[in-house]
């Protein structure tokens, strides 16, 4: 064996040496895109778009908040049936004739959205706000899921 | 003219602070690009979009709308946006125009006059 005087690799030997270093940073980069976080929530590949959907409960109502940004008021439907919540429409989309697509990541066409809810709720008086692109619907839990006090007396 | 809006993403990387990427979509027409950014729950004052190096910056802090109660069920990110734009050369910076709508930030990236496409007379 022979011993081998070690010679540090100078920069200038690798002149495509940064292109490697961006190269990583460009497949690092991929896990940071819009696509991998909304492949994870929804658990599949092309299962069109599933806004991501917030569910606050107190002792009256339960809150569902679900992000829809720029949707028109009149494209946005709620449905209930019996405790499944659904939320669905339609995100029309605004290119025209004579314009290129260059970049499409925004999602346009119809979506649907269910969940189902913790207690049942009264279909009758369910509202909704559309505000910043953030829908909230409230909806009124049922008298007889609304936690109850019960006086015990004690002889 | 393809080179356009490309992301630059690795800038900022060693700030602590999270920040989620928003979708983007861009289109081209004849005499400018539109780059519309989705941001829910984002308004007109918690927006800041800026431009530097020719390279574009939206970020914005999200006001969640106060909803009384506890979370039971989570899917939204509670981090902010930030995303960069490279712009095209042929963009004039100077005339870019932002309106936000609905959650959605639409940027108007009209041409620079001297790229636009023109006849040259032979005389």
């Amino acid at each position: 064996m022979s011993l081998i005087r070690y010679q540090p690799l100078e920069p200038m030997a690798w002149p495509s040496l940064e292109r490697w270093s961006n190269l990583r940073d460009d497949l690092n980069s991929l896990f940071e895109l819009p696509f991998w976080s909304s492949f994870a929530r929804q658990g599949q590949l092309f299962g069109g778009w599933s806004p991501a959907l917030d569910l606050y409960q107190d002792k009256d109502n339960i809150v569902a908040v679900v992000e829809l940004p720029g949707m028109r008021k009149e494209d946005i439907e709620i449905s209930l049936h019996d405790r499944t919540l659904t939320i669905s429409g339609e995100r029309k989309s605004q290119t025209s004739n004579g314009e290129k697509a260059e970049r499409t990541e925004r999602y346009i066409g119809r979506f649907r959205r269910s969940i189902t809810l913790p207690t049942r709720v009264d279909a009758n008086k369910i509202s909704a706000t559309y505000r910043d692109g953030i829908l909230a619907v409230t909806l009124p839990k049922a008298e007889e899921a609304k936690p109850k006090q019960i006086q015990v007396t004690v002889n | 003219m393809n080179t356009l809006v490309r992301e630059n993403r690795d800038a900022d990387r060693a700030q602590n602070e999270q920040f989620v990427a928003p979708s983007a979509s861009v289109v081209e027409a004849g005499d400018g690009y539109t780059l519309e950014v989705e941001m829910p729950g984002v308004n007109k004052e918690g927006l800041e979009i800026s431009i530097e190096n020719n390279e574009l910056t939206i970020r914005e802090r999200r006001s969640l709308p106060t909803v009384e109660g506890t979370l039971i069920h989570r899917e939204s990110r509670p981090e902010n946006y930030r995303r960069t734009f490279e712009l095209d050369p042929s963009i004039d910076a100077d005339k870019i125009n932002a309106k936000i709508d609905q959650g959605v930030v639409t940027l108007t990236l009209p041409k620079a006059e001297h790229v636009k496409p023109r006849k040259i007379a032979v005389s």
